[in-house]
């Protein structure tokens, strides 16, 4: 068999998440990088659940569960601790859900960037809070259905731009990756592996429960997400030197509708509440395009 | 008194808890092929040996044989259809669990 990512698991298989679940699929990426030398902090999320319950754990790394809106603190506190101790170098991970960061974690994540702490903070982004029941968060994009905002008043507001705001604080380095594409993923945990201060990742975890899609289709729909130009991968160094990855800023975005019309999420919605969400994605991408320059 | 049946571990008083700490990556006791509805069968003339099912795969359930080819760890697999999704040649099909 081929392996174009390290063939290392530093996960156990018996792991308690959902079929075909996205979250679980980003920290299998992460682990093989990062390697053994890594510790996890993780708040209330999805993954305080699928870790297992107590004394089981699914990573083979140790883990701390803090409180919810704490994790780039403990995380930032765990390295100041392993630095007076460490042989070899210790990656400390911060590693929450979208509501433990676009709303709980927000302050605490501002507080570590704006320190430089010498951190990983990961937030795979799965757009509400699903494993309390799929309540809306700020990264739920406009026009979803969640089970607090119902098909007859579907979330109006647009997701939240939380890259925009990691990169205020002019980080050594961000990046939006997606679990379909693990080469990419790879390659930019590999380059912010090298560098020091606070790195920062945000993951599209594609969530079969709670966007209603099968899961066979999380990978296609991660794809898909891309390629529609509602989540596009590109990084951000010291907050100013941006790359764009994928897609192309050279072609023509593919139409949203295809991404949108296959989760049951966003079934209800007509054709002007589509092109209008195409609308915020064109601008959102040429804006994009304005701050890498082309 | 602290017990292992197979894969599990059983604590018989709380004093045998460990304070702070868990016993890592072992959640192997857990079954969770028991969740599957349908089940991944792999084609062996058809795989073309790529990887990619193992790339995608959230649940580390494809294993390689003598071959290089893939196999499926039905221990685990949760059913959730990626591999058979994602496979470049089609070498992968779901089939119904008989219960």
């Amino acid at each position: 068999m081929k392996y174009s990512i390290p063939e290392k698991e530093l996960i156990n298989p018996g792991h308690l998440a959902c079929q075909g679940c996205g979250g679980a699929l980003a920290m299998r990426i992460v682990l093989k990088t990062l390697g053994e030398n890594t510790i996890l902090t993780i708040p209330a999320c999805c993954w305080s659940v699928i870790d297992g319950p107590f004394p089981y754990s699914a990573v083979k790394v140790p883990l701390f569960h803090t409180a919810f809106e704490t994790a780039a603190i403990t995380a930032a506190g765990i390295k100041a601790g392993t630095k007076k101790v460490e042989k070899e170098y210790i990656h400390s991970v911060a590693w929450a859900g979208d509501g433990g960061t676009f709303d709980i974690g927000l302050q605490a994540l501002s507080g570590a960037a704006e320190r430089n702490d010498d951190i990983f903070y990961f937030v795979y982004d799965n757009e509400a809070y699903m494993n309390t029941g799929i309540q809306r968060s700020s990264a739920t994009p406009k026009g979803a259905w969640t089970t607090t905002t119902p098909t007859t008043f579907p979330k109006l507001e647009s997701k939240k731009d939380l890259d925009a705001i990691v990169a205020a604080h002019n980080v050594p380095y961000q990046a939006t990756v997606s679990v379909s594409y693990p080469e990419d993923f790879t390659k930019k945990l590999e380059k912010a592996v090298k560098k020091r201060g606070f790195k920062f990742f945000h993951i599209l975890a594609p969530c079969p429960p709670g966007w209603k899609t099968n899961p066979e289709d999380t990978i296609k729909l991660g794809r898909m997400a891309v390629e529609s130009g509602i989540f596009p991968l590109y990084e951000i160094e010291n907050g100013e030197n941006y790359t764009i990855n994928m897609p192309s800023p050279k072609k023509e975005l593919k139409p949203v509708n295809e991404y949108l019309l296959k989760q049951g999420r966003f079934r209800h919605l007509k054709e002007k509440d589509i092109e209008l969400i195409q609308e915020i994605i064109n601008k959102r991408w040429e804006k994009l395009k304005r701050l890498a320059g082309v | 008194m602290i017990k292992k049946i197979g894969k599990k571990i059983i604590f018989e008083k709380a004093d045998d808890l460990p304070p702070n700490a868990m016993s890592l990556g072992t959640t192997e006791f857990n079954e969770t092929g028991s969740w599957r509805n349908e089940r991944p069968v792999v084609d062996k003339d058809k795989c073309i040996a790529c990887g990619i099912c193992w790339k995608f795969c959230p649940d580390m359930s494809i294993k390689e044989d003598a071959q290089g080819k893939a196999e499926i760890d039905y221990v685990f697999c949760k059913g959730c259809g990626i591999c058979a999704a994602e496979c470049p040649v089609k070498a992968i099909k779901m089939i119904e669990e008989e219960k």
